[in-house]
Order: structure tokens, then C-alpha cells, then sequence
């Protein structure tokens, strides 16, 4: 529990020092920040082991993380970098972490649950144990590639977790509006696979429901579909005004921070000092620094070196 | 690595041995099937069924549904499961029953598959294979008869392949399933019944490399796909007037063989490109593009010329079809137009 504590920090550090760099005009592009869902992509990728498989979403800056990646190999991609993960040709939306088993964020929303289910067929075919969880959004459950891809993954009974963070909008459309029933993991129902909703500000429910989904699949009794309601404190990208939400709304669930819950409750059950606390925090600091750092001093690309992955 | 020096129309004394373009795929994806153990096949009723065009026919029998899988009717995971698969060690070779139907595949073809290896840096290899039927001729009308392979010759990192004879279709495809990326096969239907001649054993064609199928010096017949054959019918009928039109079958429009095209248009003068995909934003238009940026435009004698599919959707009734597209007689009056220019 306190390296779950360790890594929410770090992706809320690693997240708030992008914003900076981003706010100093120091990065090109966009960014999506997860800031305010720490608990979801943490409690997710801790109930994983290594050497399984995760795809990301737009909003991935925490999946990376929580899955282990090098926070000066990502800085750099967020800088667009040579020593980036994509060389500075993927940025913020495309960080993937390959030797990590992060098969990449992505651009194109609900894309990654297709490649999901063809990890999870590959697993099944290969007699490998690993398991592969797909992270989406609210926004991602009304595409016609979670439906084809949850029915698939159900029939074949393939080693997925499809796990929705449902941080109640989709750009600015809100999910009241996007959904006639109340609860998206209801949609499991459907596809004859267990379904659960859980707190996704809340570390240990995300981690209690992702390790039965994880367990399950590992046994070969097949996929599931997890949905932690969440909230993202930012805007959707940097372009968001928030008309479509009120301070008040955003406040309230800034009242539910999952960082300053997990760490009043680490404490609270004696797991921590609040001086430990600080150290951590203190600590997190210096490595983003770091990471910073390491991106700075990384070289640009060479545009003669644009075609070096081109085959076709 | 063999090469298909033969051309298309058998002229070896030697017993060959022939079979059809269908069966010559069959037997590629049987052989590799039985050498590598990490190709599988999947698609819409491509087991028992044996596939809408009885491509995959017996294969489940010796494979099983493991290996030979049939799916749900779902394009989009089709083509999304065997990138999943291809980026953790198989080796997936996804069937769309009907070209039309890769329409509800695009997002995984060309955002993902395509992107993949130069978006995360070269950090990872989608060693795929798309298989789908395309063209007309068979009466299937307008949602089943397109020829969409431009779209995909649009986008950097789908390598696109057009066999016109079974020894390419075999061939082309072996060396499709071992390319560490993604490859589209567009196999035309009209060429799953065409017999050839096709080496019994596991071979490959090189992706990437034009053939001159007949030689010739008064004009370029550039084609591919099924407007291959037609075009070295054209060429008979051609020769018995006294006109030599030499045929180059493109075989695959990404990679473009760029070279052996530019030096058919420049030894002959004269060029026309045949396809059966509509003229406007047609591949051919690249073709002429090409030649007219090349060395080759000081040696032409007449304006490039294109023969292509009539700016409609395909129709249902025979001769409205088959007036949609080129045919052979098409292919001799615009030759013999050609160098009269
Ligand atoms: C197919 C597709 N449609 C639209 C977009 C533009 N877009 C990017 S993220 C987003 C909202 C996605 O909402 P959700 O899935 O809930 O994820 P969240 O942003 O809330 O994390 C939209 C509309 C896109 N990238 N891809
Ligand atoms: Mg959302």
C-alpha cells in the first residue's frame, strides 16, 4: 500500500510538473492529464504482475507510470525527444513502454480494446500466462469496438480485463446524457461476463476488484469488465473551458482527493508516519526533477532520421 | 528466394504443374501453417464453412478452431485482434469476406497496425496479413465489388499486394506472412477459379518488385491484379495486328517498384495503365505521376493514358457490370488509339 501511495505521487507529480512545462510553452501538442484518477490506474496495474500486458488511453500518463516506466525516458517523449520512448515521434498520446508490457497509449478512443483481445488470444494460443487489461473510458463504452471486443473476449473466454474509468465525461458530453442506464458495468451483463462498479478514488476497491477480474483470467475462465467511477479535476485537453461542469461539481470531488484518502488511511491504520509521508513526497519530487533533467538534456530528433521506421 | 520470371501465358515444354489462384493460396497458408507454428487464421467462416470463396476450404480439418478461427461478424476485432497478437508473438493472417467489408475495419488498419512501429519509435514490429477478395464480375453489386486498394496505398506503413497469377498469389503471400509488418492481399474473386502454374513446394515473391510479364517495344501495358491477364490477352490480339505491347504487372503499389516501371515507359514511349478501381484518386494516377516525374517523360511519344472503372458504384446487371471495367477489348482500342497518337 505504500508503494501505491508512492506511485499515485509520483503520476500526480510527474502530471503537474507537465502541466508547468506545458503552461512555460516548453511542449508542442497536447497532453490529457489523469490528475484526480491516480487511484484507478494504480489499484489496476498493482493487481497485474510485470509480465502482463496493459493498453493505455489518451489519458495515460498514469497507466505508464503505475506500470513501472522510466519517468525521464517519458518526460522525454512528453519534450519530443530523442531519448523519448517514440524518439519524439509518438508525444503524450503515444507513450508505450514495450519492455514494461505497456503496449501504448493511443490516440483513437476505445482502439485499444480490439488489440486487447488479440493479446488475449495470443496468450490463450501461446499457453502463456500472462493477462492483458485494456484501460477506457466512459467515453470508449459507447463505441462499437467495446461491443466487439467485449463479445469476442466473452465467447472465447480469453485472459482480458476490460477496465472503464468512468471519470463521468467524455470530452464535455457527461455520461447522464450518454447512457440510458445508470451503471456502464451493466453492459457485462450482455456478454455473460461479470460486471462490478467500484470506487475508483478508492485504492483498495479498485485493487480488490481488478485482483479477482486478474485472477479469473489467469485461471482461464476469461474476461471482465470493471468500471471505477472517477473524476478528472482538469480539463479534457488544453483547448477545455469547463462550460459543460461547475466549480462547484469540481470542488466536491476535489474534496474526494484518492491521494490524501489513502495516505489519511495509511496513517490512520499505522502503516505510515506522517513524516514518512513527507519524505515520500520530497523524494517524488527529486526524481520528477530528474526526469525533467534527463529530458532536457536529451538531444531533439534529427529530421534525416524521420524515415529510419518507415518499411512502406 | 525463386523469382516468377514465367510468363503469365504457359510457354515452358516442361510438365507443370497447375492449379488455381484459390488453391494456390490454400496451399501457401497450409505450408506455412505447417512450418511456423505461430500462424493462425482468422476470419468469418473461414473453418468448416471453408470461407465465402472457399479459400481456407479444408484447413480446419488438418489445423483446427484453434488455428483456423471463426469469429463473430466483427471487422473492426478482426483486424484489431490480429495486431494484438502480431505485437506479442504470433504471426495472424485476418480474413475480410468481401473487400467492401475492410470499410469497418479502417480505424484498426490505418491508425493502428499502420502507425505502430514509426508512433512508438521502432520499439515494436505488427508482422500481420489482411486477406480480401475485391472486384467485380460476379454480379454482387455495389457493396461487394469494390477494388479500395488506393485508400490503403495511401498510408505509410501498409504495404499493399496485388497477385494476378496463382504462382503470385502463393508466393506473394508466403513472403507476406514471414514481413515483420502489416501487408494488405487484395486477391481478386475473378482469379480464385484461374489456373497456373505454381511450384508444389513453400516459396516467396519479393514484395516491393514489379515483373515485365511480356516484352515488348511499341507501348506499356501497366496493370495489375486481374487487369493483368487481361492486358497480356490484349497483347495477343495486339501482336496479330503487328503491335508489341510489352505488360508490367506492378504486383504490389506499396512498395512501388518505381524502376521497372519508369524503364518500360522509357524503352516503349508509350503508356497505359489499366485498373478496374474508378480513375478519379485511383492508383493509376500514381503510376502516371511517376513516369511523368521520371527520367522517362523526355521518351515519351504520346500523352499517358489511364483505362480505368467508370466513375459509378458498381452495378448488379451483367452488362451494365461488366461495362463498368475495363475488358480486353477495352485494352486493344485504347492501345491501338495509343500508337496512332
Ligand atoms: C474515435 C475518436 N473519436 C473522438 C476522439 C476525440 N476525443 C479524444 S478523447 C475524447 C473523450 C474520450 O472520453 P473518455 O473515453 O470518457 O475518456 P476521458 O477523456 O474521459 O479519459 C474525445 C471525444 C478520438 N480521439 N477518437
Ligand atoms: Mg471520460
Amino acid at each position: 500500500m505504500r508503494e501505491a501511495l508512492q506511485l499515485m505521487l509520483r503520476i500526480r507529480a510527474f502530471e503537474e510538473t507537465a502541466e508547468q512545462l506545458y503552461m512555460r510553452g516548453l511542449v508542442h501538442g497536447t497532453m490529457h492529464l489523469s490528475i484526480g484518477q491516480e487511484a484507478s490506474a494504480v489499484g489496476a496495474v498493482l493487481a497485474l504482475e510485470p509480465t502482463d500486458y496493459i493498453l493505455s488511453t489518451h489519458r495515460g500518463h498514469g497507466h505508464c507510470i503505475a506500470k513501472g516506466a522510466d519517468l525521464g525516458r517519458m518526460m522525454a517523449e512528453f519534450m519530443g525527444r530523442e531519448h523519448g520512448y517514440c524518439r519524439g515521434r509518438g508525444g503524450s498520446m503515444h507513450i508505450a513502454d514495450i519492455d514494461g508490457g505497456n503496449l501504448g497509449a493511443n490516440g483513437i478512443v476505445a482502439a485499444g480494446l480490439p488489440i486487447a483481445v488479440g493479446v488475449g488470444l495470443s496468450m490463450q494460443l501461446q499457453a502463456l500466462p500472462h493477462v492483458c487489461l485494456a484501460f477506457f473510458g466512459d467515453g470508449a463504452a459507447n463505441e462499437g469496438a467495446f461491443h466487439e471486443a467485449l463479445n469476442v473476449a466473452a465467447i472465447w473466454k480469453l485472459p482480458v480485463v476490460f477496465f472503464c474509468e468512468n471519470n463521468n465525461y467524455a470530452m464535455s458530453m457527461s455520461v447522464r446524457n450518454a447512457f440510458p442506464t445508470e451503471l456502464i458495468s451493466q453492459r457485462a451483463q450482455a456478454y455473460n461476463l461479470p460486471g462490478v462498479t467500484v470506487d475508483g478514488n478508492d485504492l483498495q476497491a479498485v485493487y480488490g476488484a481488478t485482483a479477482a477480474a486478474v485472477a479469473r483470467a489467469r485461471a482461464g475462465a476469461g474476461a471482465s469488465l470493471i468500471e471505477a467511477r472517477t473524476y478528472r479535476w482538469r480539463g479534457h485537453s488544453k483547448s477545455d473551458r469547463n462550460l459543460y461542469r461547475t466549480q462547484q461539481e469540481i470542488a466536491a470531488w476535489k474534496e474526494r482527493d484518492p491521494i490524501a484518502h489513502l495516505r489519511t488511511q495509511l496513517i490512520a491504520d499505522g502503516l505510515l508516519q506522517e513524516a514518512e509521508a513527507e519524505a515520500m513526497a520530497a523524494q517524488v519530487r527529486e526524481e520528477i526533477a530528474a526526469a525533467v533533467a534527463f529530458a532536457e538534456a536529451s538531444p531533439e530528433p534529427d529530421p534525416r532520421d524521420l524515415e529510419d521506421e518507415v518499411y512502406a | 528466394m525463386t523469382s516468377a520470371t514465367q510468363p503469365y501465358a504457359e510457354t515452358v515444354t516442361v510438365v507443370q504443374r497447375e492449379v488455381t489462384y484459390a488453391e494456390a493460396i490454400r496451399e501457401g497458408l497450409r505450408q506455412e501453417m505447417r512450418r511456423d507454428p505461430r500462424v493462425f487464421l482468422v476470419g468469418e467462416d473461414i473453418g468448416v464453412y471453408g470461407g465465402a470463396f472457399g479459400v481456407t476450404g479444408d484447413l480446419v480439418h488438418e489445423f483446427g478452431s484453434d488455428r483456423v478461427r471463426d469469429t463473430p461478424i466483427a471487422e473492426e476485432v478482426i483486424a484489431g485482434l490480429a495486431i494484438g497478437a502480431a505485437i506479442t508473438g504470433m504471426r495472424p493472417v485476418a480474413e475480410m469476406q468481401f473487400s467492401d467489408f475492410v470499410t469497418l475495419a479502417m480505424e484498426q488498419l490505418v491508425n493502428q497496425a499502420a502507425k505502430m512501429r514509426f508512433m512508438l519509435g521502432g520499439k515494436i514490429a505488427v508482422p500481420m496479413v489482411v486477406r480480401m477478395p475485391g472486384g467485380s464480375g460476379t454480379g454482387a453489386a455495389a457493396q461487394h465489388s469494390q477494388s479500395l486498394e488506393a485508400w490503403f496505398a495511401h498510408v505509410p506503413g501498409l504495404k499493399v499486394v496485388m497477385p494476378a497469377t496463382p504462382h503470385d498469389a502463393k508466393g506473394l503471400l508466403i513472403a507476406a506472412i514471414r514481413d515483420l509488418n502489416p501487408v494488405l492481399v487484395f486477391e481478386h474473386k475473378l482469379l480464385y477459379r484461374v489456373k497456373g502454374s505454381v511450384p508444389p513446394e513453400l516459396y516467396t515473391e519479393e514484395l516491393g518488385k514489379a515483373l515485365v510479364r511480356r516484352p515488348g517495344h511499341d507501348l506499356s501495358l501497366i496493370a495489375y491484379s486481374i487487369m493483368v491477364p487481361r492486358a497480356l490477352e490484349a497483347a495477343e490480339l495486339l501482336a496479330n495486328e503487328g503491335i508489341e505491347a510489352e505488360v508490367v504487372d506492378v504486383r504490389c503499389l506499396r512498395p512501388l517498384d518505381e524502376a521497372t516501371i519508369v524503364a518500360s515507359a522509357r524503352h516503349t514511349g508509350r503508356v497505359l495503365v489499366i485498373h478496374e478501381a474508378v480513375r478519379s484518386g485511383g492508383f493509376g494516377g500514381e503510376i502516371v505521376a511517376r513516369i511523368a516525374e521520371s527520367e522517362a517523360f523526355d521518351f515519351l511519344d504520346a500523352p499517358i493514358r489511364r483505362l480505368a472503372g467508370r466513375e459509378t458504384p458498381v452495378p448488379y446487371n451483367r452488362a451494365l457490370e461488366r461495362s463498368t471495367v475495363p475488358q480486353v477489348e477495352d485494352i486493344v482500342a485504347a492501345a491501338r488509339a495509343l500508337v496512332r497518337e
